[in-house]
């Protein structure tokens, strides 16, 4: 139901994304999502990738400030209202979101989200059957 | 105007006998009433008969800020508790303020001093004065409005903020004077421009500055925009409070009010005396108080001292500006602050490295501090992958900073090992201000 995300602490300054980059080209890791909340002077790096857990260890080796997030990730058609649709449900069931991104994979759309009442958001996609995406689908 | 010709315009001869007779009586004071300064100058084999003469006051012990924190809070205090009337505190280096306890002779003196000065800023009973220092534990505001009832202007309790209200009041209360740092005088210009005050609608004419460093150009910038003439105010808590030197009409050195707070000049580093003209650490001895009288103080101040009369008529000695500090003390917006006390707090929290950097800077006329903070890579966690957690991080140091330092600062996280290692205290400190 869940995937790891790497979560980045990056200042808005020349050179500091690369930093991370050049750490996970170097550890042969692919990206397949990316998205970033942006303030005026850091900002979040959030990262969807194969093999988090070894990213993780490798950023860290490379002294970036790295935390591994638990995310929701719900796999949709790739059609209109999908989405809509979707976050309907959690927002009917009063559950608040935090932060979501989302990417195409394989043909569908990748809903990525956090939040505020994860206990709830398991219950509500249960309870729907929401079709949620395995991490190990992701690995290449 | 001279407000105490008798000990201002004093001949040299008389100033000298009268100082040391000051200094062999406050020797002997705190000889018999601080054990702080008793063992002192017995280890060193001083007995008060022994200071005759003020030339006498090289043999005497130093005392230092170290000295005041080793003995918070009242361990350099020489009078017994009922006889103090007031405490005042400033910012001590780890935390712990420095106190000072005035008796009702200190606060007498202290009044009669800031008499001079305002007397030589050409302020007398007819003005109508408004006192724009921090009113509080900060010794600007009550030091200075003191003065102004002793000499029997009206005062003004303006205090600091509320700067519109207090636009308004200088122009329709035809406000002659004013106290304040020199960093709120341009702010108070700023604040005209925006509200369309002119200075010709404002009948202020002479201005007090003083708690903060300031120079040449900025007084230049202050008397245009204000329309007044702009007097030097030199004080410091730790041995009265603004008042201690003030400069008159000539605007050419500060008058040390030196019947009561001797002043010599130190190499910092060898504490050899220098001579008159020479640059070095300002020192005092307060020759009269009561609550804490200091032997030997160091100011951390350097300058230098003018000997000669004055052609106001004074011969008290005068002191040359500010020309720095012997310690990584900052003034910002007129507070002392140390960045020993910005490492307690940052060492105090585990989610920073013990590292930082301070950035001081002048926007719009006013101080701004901003400290820079390395995230540890460790406590970087799950639960900062939002900005929303990363900036209550942020404002939990800013508000201990806040409660430490009695100034707000600006919290910029860094990322883990950005902050570069300093080698000396001073990298701890980019000061930007251009002074």
């Amino acid at each position: 139901m869940t995937i790891h995300q790497l979560s980045i602490f990056i200042e808005n300054r020349s050179g500091t994304l690369i930093k991370v980059l050049e750490a996970l080209k170097e550890a042969n890791i692919q990206i397949i999502a990316s998205t970033i909340a942006d303030t005026a002077e850091y900002g979040i790096l959030r990262i969807v990738c194969a093999e988090p857990m070894r990213a993780c260890e490798e950023l860290k080796k490379a002294g970036i400030a790295v935390a591994i997030s638990d995310v929701f990730a719900l796999q949709l058609d790739n059609k209109p209202g999908c989405a809509a649709d979707v976050i309907e449900l959690f927002s009917k069931a009063g559950i608040s979101i935090t932060y979501i991104y989302s990417f195409l994979y394989g043909g569908k759309g990748i809903l990525v989200f956090r939040t505020d009442n994860t206990e709830l958001a398991r219950e509500t996609i249960t309870r729907n059957n929401l079709p949620f995406i395995d991490e190990n689908a992701l690995a290449l | 105007m001279i407000w105490n010709q008798n000990k201002e315009c004093m001949s040299r001869d008389e100033m000298s006998a009268l100082q040391g007779k000051r200094l062999h009586k406050i020797v002997e004071y705190v000889y018999h009433n601080v054990p702080f300064y008793r063992n002192k100058l017995q280890e060193m084999d001083i007995r008060p008969d022994d200071i005759q003469t003020i030339e006498d006051i090289r043999k005497l012990p130093f005392t230092t800020k170290k000295d005041l924190r080793d003995n918070y809070p009242f361990g350099l205090q020489a009078a017994p508790q009922s006889e103090i009337i007031r405490v005042h505190a400033s910012s001590g280096t780890t935390g712990n303020p420095t106190i000072v306890g005035y008796t009702r002779k200190d606060i007498g003196v202290w009044s009669e001093c800031m008499a001079r000065c305002l007397t030589a800023y050409g302020i007398t009973r007819d003005d109508t004065f408004s006192v724009a220092y921090g009113y509080g534990l900060f010794t600007g505001g009550l030091g200075a409005h003191y003065g102004v009832e002793h000499l029997g202007a009206s005062v003004i309790p303006a205090g600091t903020g509320n700067t519109e209200k207090h636009l308004k009041l200088i122009r329709d209360l035809g406000i002659t004077g004013i106290a304040c740092t020199p960093s709120y005088a341009l702010y108070l210009a700023e604040t005209m421009d925006k509200m369309g005050i002119r200075k010709e609608d404002l009948k202020l004419r002479s201005g007090a500055f003083g708690a903060e460093p300031w120079t040449e150009s900025m007084r230049k910038e202050i008397e245009e925009r204000l329309g007044l003439k702009g007097y030097n105010l030199y004080g410091l808590s730790e041995i009265m409070g603004p008042c201690v030197s003030y400069e008159c009409q000539e605007q050419n050195g500060s008058h040390i009010n030196e019947d009561h707070f001797y002043p010599e000049i130190i190499n910092p580093v060898t504490l050899e005396s220098l001579p008159n003209g020479q640059s070095g650490e300002l020192v005092f001895t307060t020759l009269t108080k009561e609550g804490m009288p200091l032997l030997r103080y160091r100011t951390r101040d350097l300058c230098s001292l003018m000997p000669g009369q004055c052609n106001c008529g004074r011969t008290s000695i005068r002191m040359s500006r500010i020309e720095g500090r012997s310690d990584d003390m900052l003034i910002i917006r007129g507070i002392n602050v140390f960045p020993s006390q910005v490492e307690s707090v940052v060492l105090s929290m585990p989610e920073f490295a013990p590292r930082y950097l301070l950035v001081v800077d002048r926007v719009n006329n006013l101080d701004t501090l901003q400290v820079q903070v390395e995230l540890r890579q460790e406590y970087f966690t799950a639960t900062f992958d939002t900005p929303a957690a990363i900036d209550d991080l942020e404002k939990k140091l800013a508000s201990k900073l806040k409660s430490v330092l009695s100034i707000s600062a600006k919290v910029q996280l860094k990322a883990p090992g950005t902050i570069e290692r300093s080698q000396g205290k001073s990298a701890h400190i980019i000061d930007k201000r251009k002074l």
